[in-house]
């Protein structure tokens, strides 16, 4: 099953990412999100470890608030993130373990800058008939 | 994800075109869209009149859902989207506002002339793409406390000039005079503080530039001559906006305004609509952190302009003022302001959300520089890397039509992916050089995905805005250098 895909959007761009589970997607679209951001580049070896708590009202406001925290510690600690695993998910907080690359490397280098998530056609949802979990979201670039 | 909007468009002359109230039973007001044919045809091609009728849903808006010539497809608002809204009854949307707050223009000019800055144009972008920090995660040259940003969001550009970024009258040359007042920190969290502070004093990247261009074409002598303008003369052009700060506060208000939604029993038909009442505590706290956010855009663009007047002073082996490079005028395209304007015979004031769309105030209105009094407030106008900017002049019809609005830019008609595909195997800055043009980028990515072509042509946006009164063009700039992110 193909992880997410790169959607075309006039002056932005999203993706839609997909998953046999919630954690799957929630994982699916961060990968995503740092494929726009640093392409090919984000292959190498993991020196950065950080912890992420969020709590949202709802599934989509926690996808939201996931993504908007990964951006953060992207910029704030310059690195590019490329493994996460999810300890804890429901439909209000998730708690997660994330890895990645410090930015200063040479060869480690960001293609694009992610100015935002947007809440613009933001959607998660599970297919009731496959089961598959799917999710859609457009950033501001 | 593209499809076409075939809604309907009534006629009302060659450059309006409404969208009837009765199109959808959630519009509270019509929309209406300035175009001609053949930019409205290109309009057609996505979503954006979509979003046109979508914020004639926001409670309390008065007037028309406006759209410019040069709107596009954007998230909630389309891109190039007016909205007034009622101070009493009315919404503020964090969503018309835009991620870059205060992403704006502003224009210098110079006393140099073609003949002597093509010469040394290598150098100058050289110079200029070494002293101003540009690109993806770009962090400043100027290094500041929490307290120190504090000041900077309430002081805007009076903080840039106490610390020696420019020359007092710059103010007088800012929209807002660079800092409006309602500004409150305490209500900026820390992660955009955090954000903002590491970033103040940079370009960024995507569609924002620095440009050397030349003056080639002066439509109106007189109000050009008044401006300090004319042909064949240097300006510079510096588009940027607030950075992560900017986009972090956006990003915190669409949470607490998607609470509002459901608190206040606001129905719209996109969550990027998002929005509080005006007179709501929500809607106050966004509108003093908005405005954070705007006064740090005035000094981010204010302390990229003293840098370039010093690379000028450099590469010319003179002084800025010897050079003559004084601001001709700094606006804001991404912003919502209260303003007065006449609704039905009456004086009111609004909530105007400008969404890629430029204010464009008349001569003789209070908020124009006294300078300026007669001849109306200059309105920026840039265009793509390839062809040509505008600096256009307000009217009393964009009092009367548009809330003192006009367009901001030529507006995109080729997403970011088909711009890729079509630049492969192409080289745009050989492409551009040919043209005589010379470009410096931190990405090859970016100049792909911001070549000419992917835009549409800014000379048929800013006729629309010409023929209809709502701005009078001034004189036209072509790029000669050009710094990208």
């Amino acid at each position: 099953m193909k992880k997410f895909k790169i959607l075309e959007h006039t002056a932005d761009i999203g993706i839609a990412a997909y998953g046999k589970t919630k954690r799957e997607v929630f994982i699916n679209t961060a990968k995503g999100m740092f494929e726009i951001i640093a392409g090919g580049n984000k292959d190498h070896k993991e020196n950065f470890y950080d912890k992420v708590k969020l709590e949202a009202d709802n599934l989509e406001g926690l996808l939201f608030a996931w993504l908007n925290e990964l951006l953060y510690i992207g910029e704030t600690r310059l690195v590019i993130l490329n493994k996460f695993q999810i300890k804890e998910l429901s439909n209000f907080q998730i708690e997660a373990e994330v890895e990645g690359m410090k930015i200063n490397h040479p060869s480690v280098k960001i293609e694009k800058e992610i100015k935002a998530v947007t809440y613009h056609r933001l959607e998660i949802k599970k297919d009731e008939e496959s089961g598959l979990w799917s999710a859609q979201v457009i950033f501001d670039i | 994800m593209k499809q076409s909007w075939e809604g309907p468009l009534n006629k009302i002359d060659d450059y309006r075109w409404e969208i009837p109230k009765t199109y959808n039973s959630g519009m509270r007001v019509p929309g209406l869209i300035y175009a001609s044919s053949n930019l409205l045809e290109k309009i057609c091609q996505d979503q954006a009149a979509e979003q046109v009728a979508n914020v004639a849903f926001l409670p309390g808006i008065v007037g028309r859902s406006l759209a410019m010539p040069d709107i596009h497809w954007g998230y909630g608002f389309p891109i190039g989207g007016v909205a007034a809204t009622s101070l009493d009854s009315g919404v503020i949307s964090p969503g018309g506002i835009g991620f870059d707050i205060n992403c704006g223009i502003r224009l210098l000019r110079t006393n140099l002339t073609i003949k002597e800055v093509k010469p040394k144009i290598k150098p100058l972008v050289d110079e200029l793409f070494r002293d101003v920090p540009s690109g993806v995660g770009s962090k400043g040259k100027i290094n500041i406390s929490y307290n120190e940003i504090r000041k900077v969001l309430t002081r805007g550009s009076k903080w840039a000039i106490e610390r020696g970024f420019g020359w007092g009258e710059d103010i007088l040359f800012t929209e807002e005079e660079g800092c409006m007042k309602d500004a409150n920190p305490d209500l900026v969290s820390k992660r955009a503080l955090e954000r903002g502070k590491s970033q103040l004093g940079t370009l960024g990247s995507g569609n924002h530039f620095l440009e050397i261009q030349v003056i080639d074409k002066v439509y109106d002598p007189e109000v050009a001559r008044e401006l300090g303008l004319g042909e064949g003369q240097i300006t510079v052009m510096i588009h940027c906006g607030s950075r992560g700060l900017g986009h972090q506060v956006c990003t915190d208000y669409l949470v607490t305004m998607q609470k509002a939604v459901s608190r206040y029993g606001i129905q719209l038909p996109d969550r990027q609509l998002a929005c509080a009442p005006l007179s709501s505590p929500e809607g106050k706290n966004y509108y003093a952190a908005m405005a954070c956010a705007a006064n740090y855009a005035w000094v981010n663009r204010q302390c990229i302009m003293h840098w370039t007047r010093e690379v000028f002073a450099k590469v010319f082996r003179s002084t800025p003022e010897e050079l003559g490079l004084k601001l001709i005028y700094d606006v804001a395209h991404n912003i919502a302001k209260i303003e007065e304007h006449s609704l039905e015979g009456k004086k009111i004031k609004l909530c105007v959300h400008r969404k890629g769309a430029t204010r464009a105030f008349p001569p003789h209105h209070p908020d124009v520089p006294e300078k300026y009094k007669k001849i109306g407030q200059p309105v920026l106008i840039p265009g793509d890397m390839g062809r040509y900017s505008y600096c256009l002049i307000g009217t009393e019809k964009a009092m009367e039509e548009t809330f003192g609005s006009t367009c901001h830019g030529a507006g995109r008609v080729m997403s970011r992916t088909s711009a890729k595909k079509q630049a492969r195997g192409r080289d745009i800055q050989q492409e551009l050089r040919e043209k005589g043009i010379i470009v410096k980028a931190e990405s090859r990515g970016t100049l792909a995905e911001e070549m000419p072509e992917v835009y549409k042509d800014v000379s048929e946006v800013v006729e629309v805005m010409h023929q209809t009164g709502i701005s009078r063009k001034v004189a036209r700039m072509r790029p000669l250098g050009v710094i990208k992110g």
